[in-house]
């Protein structure tokens, strides 16, 4: 088989001409260095962003936690004063939704769906990246409140007319719901932006032969929640918006006096939050579906209804989200209708369970730290999962909301979940994305420790939660019984915090000196393991041509008439293509790197800034800088002609 | 804890766990802190334990037999040296799919019908002569009780944080806001109602036996929402007439001179609390019984001259309050008493300590 | 495996990376349309939170005008047939710069920014109008949803305005060549859309009695 390079990469289709070729500023051209990570537009560098942001604020907000389990360790804790508690589980809550766990989903969809559906780069590259900065602002400017007049303290839900009553009435100390309601609003848009980004990429760029039957579970589970992403996030926007005006400008959207109703809020926010549970816990699962056929050499069990409620999930997910209202007084009907409707999500939730213990049986486990990741994400998720069953019983939930019993369920669902999942997603694919494999102990051993720790921590919860400890609170007295359970909780967070250590330790230790990684060091399924370790800029030198799910797999493996594995022979046209050969791809004409997505997002936090503090002056700077960078990027190609 | 960590053997490390789990969960059922819904001393919440019990052991079965089946995949086929590489690839199987579809189905069906049951009838509200209507407003960061005229309440009693109730008697609870959102929770009572600005929410009080049964504020309702406790008191019918009866009389000694002086003129405390009248609500929690409750400040603090001499000098440093500037005049909301020595509301004078155990000294019905 | 057909397929994607890439797309829909689709579905969402907000709304006002007391219901139809229109105008302005007809295209496209500017100025003289009867963002329920509904749809013409007058001013600038149509065709599902949401606007929130 001849090696082809194709010349035909640049694009002829549009006349040289045409003036929409020019450029305000001069185009960046740097691939590397550090500017270039300021302009780059390659979904695998933005990717890294991502998902280096994100950790940064998962110790952020892990330590915000285990801040706030120092002040619970005891009765009558005196580490934290009522109103700096309040900022804490406000701003961990918040973080850990907002700024760690949807963006690391978005950190993996960004490396992995072009990869998956071989493609070289996501529909809207530019505006991938600006996706990326708002989130980064938008973490910025939340936590910028922390020093300029008080930082979110009004839970991560912010129910209305805590949050929306005007500062001067005194509930809240501070300017925390401002901050919080356009950093939320602004971190919403970049959210949007890349949930656009994922739903074209998946639907329209997928390599020839990738039919969506054949796509990998990962990018199944990456459509639907850019789905979700996409219409979730509007809601919320409304609401916030209503909130802001209602603190700032006088209106009266929840206003009681006024004819105002607070459970508006309430709808419209958990119209959006219940769904956005989803968008957390569906890449997980997507990771989990990509590790578990891998480390048991089986294909999934069931592959289609794997996929199937997947989506199922998405839309069951529009149809619960009063459960979160149990006790707001909704009536016996509506409630009953509810609680229905969310037990009906539990069938296609266990669906995905069994069919993944199914994969794994009769296969050839291995043990490799992905792979303990992905069971623990299993056992664990089940049990958040079967505490959501009994939330959903409405009688037992005016028991069990707003206590620690529903700090437990929902702990067990997106640390037992998505960070397991995360966790395993990191190690299964650290090899592609650094070219440095982790080290295998110390991801053993991040994991058990990982595993023991967070069983402290969050199992204990449910009976504290049974025996009556409300969650938000910053104190309980010594005589509630509960004080041993608490200390035990502390511990087990401080153990948790090592697992983390410990992962920073092997990510240090294994950049510096690890041993490089092969391109398809688990002997893996799916297209990204069929290119070089790092993947190269340009991804695929050849546009893979896809003939089979798990396509990667069958060129190296066959079956027998038993249905049992082996080898191609190495000399059969198709175990050629295994690997792909390695071509200079620097022909290959990709996306140019811009400022734009730069300029346009610094606008934002002008405007957020001048809405907070109600400064007009500063709206002009920012909406100059926004319209300019929204003009000069329009008029910019996407791609530089040589 | 119920999670197996590391184990050899699939089956026994699971025993083992469900068994100290259980022991457990027997030890949190008994803990006698008042607050307990495992605990439960009334019928309504004894309703919800007979349902919720049943479920919490189905969901730990289930969640046991998933970790046991994820242990047994994981090592019984996990790949030895010698042992095949090469496992049978089986991409599905339409029969057991659709198994475990129904399965979990079922079950769910038949959970769903007590459910649906017993939401309709705790949703039921008793009427009648023999019941007690109660009006219970959450304010910031306190329960003000209203105890309306009706045939069991010869004439209106207000008072806040305790709540006395007859045994065996229902109690409507009608709630009601004027700031932000609480939750009214005495959890071996009844469950939660959410008690919203908007509109009128009830819930339904009944004990089976005197007690005092401890309560909390359940939504986060600003600053000190950990602060928003509450006390339900139940007691014989004929302790709680007693009790009613010396409510409606009135305060323990005359409310004149130079304690009206200084609560009144000097320190302005008229403007938030009334001293001399229980019928009345006022924009903090009416007084005029002060002495016969045993906790105040939200349940915080025990009723004891310490305490409330340091309370009525400087509350803001006890309890977390926003209040530098007492917001007057109402219909404002109270988000806190202001201090009389540090920040003293604008043209007052500091407190000084003899007018404050003069103060606390009516105030405990001592003379 | 045929070699020949690669480097076409690889062509193929390759122009769906760029921005301006033609339609060699899975759908058929280029990457720029089917991105306006899927934010414009996301737009239904949102003023369906303000729309909602504002029909619980109706039955509920404490003090202050009602909709009855300040709508003009004759005014406001006419300005609606106004922006109504501009969705014909968008359309033939299209139809005109694929047809390579610039001229007309100019023409078209400039009246349907028109238009939009008179829908805008209707609006800007209906809200003075009500706030003069007393009908302010802080009086009632009613204002504040009413207000920030329309004014959120308001900013949405505008926004459109905006963007069709570049349009606009490229083409007078001989920058805007047949080629390019699809951006007018995306800028116009953005216009018709807002349009759309306008009628229903007009029919829930004027329309239906209290
Ligand atoms: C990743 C996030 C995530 C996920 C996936 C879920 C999944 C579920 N959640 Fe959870 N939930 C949260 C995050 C999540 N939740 C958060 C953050 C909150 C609190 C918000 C706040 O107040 O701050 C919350 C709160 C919450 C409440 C409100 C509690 C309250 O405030 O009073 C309820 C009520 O019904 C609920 C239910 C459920 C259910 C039924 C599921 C189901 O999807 C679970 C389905 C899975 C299983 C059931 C296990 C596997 C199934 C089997 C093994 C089959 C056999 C099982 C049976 C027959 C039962 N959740
Ligand atoms: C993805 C979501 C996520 C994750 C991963 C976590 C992780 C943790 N959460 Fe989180 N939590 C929420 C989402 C999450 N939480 C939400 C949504 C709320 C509700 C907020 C609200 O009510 O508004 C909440 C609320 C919440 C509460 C209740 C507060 C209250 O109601 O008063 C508590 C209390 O214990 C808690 C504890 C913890 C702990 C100990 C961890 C730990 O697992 C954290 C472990 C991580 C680390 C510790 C980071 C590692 C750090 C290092 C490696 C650096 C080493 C540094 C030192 C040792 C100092 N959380
Ligand atoms: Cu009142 Cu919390
Ligand atoms: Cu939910």
């Amino acid at each position: 088989m001849t090696t082809t390079i194709e010349k035909v990469i640049v694009a002829p289709e549009e006349p040289q001409q045409s003036v929409l070729r020019q450029s305000v500023l001069r185009r960046p051209k740097e691939t590397t260095g550090v500017w270039s990570w300021f302009t780059t537009v390659d979904h695998k560098k933005i990717a890294i962003l991502y998902g280096a942001t994100a950790l940064i604020f998962f110790v952020i907000a892990g330590i915000e936690a285990l801040l706030i389990r120092l002040q619970l360790a005891g009765p009558n804790g005196s580490v934290l004063t009522a109103a700096q508690y309040n900022t804490l589980f406000t701003m961990h809550g918040t973080t850990m939704v907002f700024l760690v766990g949807m963006p690391l989903a978005v950190a993996f969809g960004n490396y992995l769906i072009p990869l998956q559906i071989g493609a070289r780069d996501v529909a809207f590259p530019r505006l991938n990246m600006f996706g990326f900065l708002v989130f980064l602002f938008g973490g910025l400017f939340l936590y910028s409140g922390f020093f300029l007049g008080g930082a979110p303290n009004g839970g991560w839900f912010g129910y209305t007319p805590l949050t929306s009553a005007p500062m001067d009435a005194g509930f809240l100390p501070g300017r925390g719901p401002d901050f919080w309601t356009i950093g939320l609003i602004m971190l919403g848009v970049g959210s949007v932006t890349s949930g656009i980004n994922f739903v074209v990429t998946i639907l329209n760029m997928r390599a020839p032969g990738m039919t969506l039957m054949r796509m990998p579970v990962f990018v199944w589970m990456m459509l639907v929640v850019a789905f979700l992403t996409v219409f979730a996030i509007p809601a919320v926007t409304a609401a916030l918006i209503m909130v802001f005006f209602d603190r700032n400008f006088a209106t009266n959207f929840f206003v009681a006096a006024q004819g105002g109703d607070p459970l508006l809020y309430q709808h419209l926010f958990w119209l959006f939050g219940h769904p956005e549970v989803y968008i957390l816990i569906l890449p997980g699962m997507g990771i989990v579906s990509e590790i578990l056929p891998v480390f048991a050499r089986k294909p999934l069990f069931g592959y289609s209804v794997i996929v199937f409620s997947g989506i199922a999930i998405g839309f069951l997910g529009w149809g619960v989200w009063a459960h979160h209202m149990f006790a707001t007084g909704l009536g016996p009907v509506a409630v009953s209708a509810f609680s229905l409707a969310t037990f009906l999500i539990a069938i296609p939730t266990g669906v995905k369970i069994f069919n993944w213990l199914g994969t794994v049986w009769g296969g050839s486990v291995r043990l490799k730290t992905p792979m303990l990741f992905a069971l623990g994400f299993i056992a664990m998720f089940t049990l958040g999962g079967l505490s959501g069953v009994t939330h959903a019983i409405v009688p037992a939930d005016t028991q069990q909301t707003d206590t620690y019993y529903v700090v437990a369920h929902f702990h067990y669902v997106l640390f037992g979940g998505l960070v397991f999942a995360i966790f395993g997603g990191f190690a299964y694919w650290w090899p592609k994305v650094f070219g440095k494999m982790l080290n295998e102990k110390m991801g053993k051993i991040t994991f058990w420790l990982m595993l023991i720790g967070f069983n402290m921590t969050f199992f204990p919860m449910h009976f504290l939660g049974l025996q009556g400890q409300p969650r938000r609170t910053y104190t309980y007295a010594a005589n509630m019984g509960w004080d041993k359970l608490n200390l035990l909780v502390t511990v087990g967070g401080f153990i948790i915090a090592l697992s983390v250590a410990v992962f920073l330790v092997n990510v240090i230790v294994t950049t510096v000196k690890g041993e490089v990684a092969p391109e398809d060091p688990w002997d893996a399924r799916t297209l990204e393991w069929s290119i070089p370790s790092p993947a190269p800029e340009y991804n695929f030198a050849k546009v893979p041509q896809v003939k089979a799910r798990d396509d990667f797999w069958h060129r190296k493996y066959t079956e027998d008439d038993q249905g049992r594995l082996v080898l191609r022979p190495s000399d059969t046209a198709d175990y050629q293509g295994a690997v792909e050969e390695r071509v200079d791809g620097h022909d290959i004409h990709l996306p140019s790197p811009s400022y734009y997505p730069l300029v346009v997002t610094l606008g934002m936090p002008v405007l957020a800034y001048a809405a907070v503090f109600k400064e007009p002056l500063l709206v002009i700077p920012g909406m100059l800088l926004l319209l300019f960078g929204i003009y000069a990027w329009a008029i910019e190609p996407g791609t530089e002609e040589h | 804890m119920k999670e197996p960590k590391i184990g050899r053997r699939s089956y026994r490390l699971p025993t083992a766990a469900f068994v100290a789990g259980f022991s457990v969960f027997l030890g949190a059922c008994s803990n006698e802190n008042g607050q307990n819904s495992l605990s439960p001393k009334g019928p309504a919440a004894q309703t919800i334990h007979n349902l919720f019990i049943p479920v919490l052991i189905v969901a730990i079965v289930i969640g046991i037999a998933i970790i046991a089946a994820t242990f047994y995949v994981a090592l019984r086929f996990r790949h030895r040296e010698g042992r095949s590489d090469n496992p049978k690839q089986i991409h599905g199987n339409s029969m057991l799919e659709i198994g475990w579809t129904i399965v979990p189905a079922l079950i769910l069906a038949v959970i769903a019908v007590p459910t649906v049951s017993t939401i309709f009838a705790l949703a039921e509200r008793p009427t009648g002569p023999d019941v007690l209507v109660v009006d219970a407003s959450g304010k910031q960061w306190w329960w003000q009780f209203e105890l309306g005229k009706q045939p069991m309440v010869p004439s209106n009693i207000v008072t806040s944080t305790e709540l006395h109730i007859p045994v065996n008697t229902k109690v409507l609870v009608r709630l009601h806001s004027d700031n932000a959102i609480h939750s009214f929770w005495i959890p071996e009572l009844a469950g939660k109602k959410d008690v919203m600005p908007a509109r009128t929410n009830e819930v339904v009080l009944e004990a089976s036996a005197p007690g005092t049964f401890l309560g909390a504020c359940a939504e986060y309702c600003g600053l000190s929402h950990a602060n928003m406790r509450m006390r339900v008191i139940a007691s014989s019918m004929a302790d709680w007439e007693a009790w009613r009866d010396d409510q409606i009389g009135g305060p323990a000694q005359a409310y004149t001179g130079d304690v009206a002086q200084l609560t009144g003129a000097t320190y302005g405390c008229t403007n938030c609390h009334i001293f001399d009248n229980s019928a009345k609500t006022t924009y903090g929690p009416n007084l005029t019984h002060l002495a016969s409750r045993t906790t105040f400040a939200g349940g915080t603090y025990e009723l004891n001259r310490e305490n409330l001499t340091r309370w009525v000098m400087d509350a803001p440093s006890m309890i977390a309050m926003q209040s530098k500037d007492c917001r007057l005049p109402p219909p404002a909301t109270c988000v806190g008493m202001p201090s009389f020595i540090k920040n003293t509301p604008k043209g007052q004078p500091v407190m000084t300590q003899s007018d404050a155990d003069a103060i606390v000294s009516y105030l405990l019905g001592e003379t | 495996m045929s070699e020949t057909t690669l480097p076409d397929l690889a062509h193929a994607l390759e122009s769906e990376i760029s921005i301006h890439g033609h339609a060699d797309t899975n759908t058929g829909a280029t990457n720029t349309k089917l991105g306006m689709w899927v934010f414009l579905s996301s737009e239904c969402l949102f003023f369906g939170g303000f729309i909602s907000a504002y029909l619980l709304y109706k039955g509920r006002i404490v003090s202050g005008p009602t909709p009855q007391d300040v709508y003009n219901i004759p005014f406001t139809s006419v300005t609606s047939f106004i922006l109504l229109m501009s969705s014909l105008t968008m359309v033939l302005a299209l139809a005109s710069i694929q047809r390579g007809d610039h001229r007309r295209f100019r023409i078209w496209l400039f009246a349907t920014a028109l238009f939009g500017a008179v829908f805008i100025g209707g609006q800007i003289y209906e809200f003075t109008e009500f706030y003069r009867e007393g009908l302010s963002l802080s009086e009632n329920v009613f204002g504040s949803s009413f207000f920030v509904l329309t004014g959120l749809h308001g900013a949405h013409v505008t926004a459109g305005i905006i963007w069709l007058l570049t349009l606009w001013g490229m083409s007078m600038q001989n920058k805007l060549h047949v080629q390019d149509s699809e951006r007018v065709e995306i800028a116009g599902l953005y216009w018709h859309f807002v349009d759309v949401v306008w009628i229903v606007i007009f029919t829930v929130v004027y329309l239906i009695p209290t």
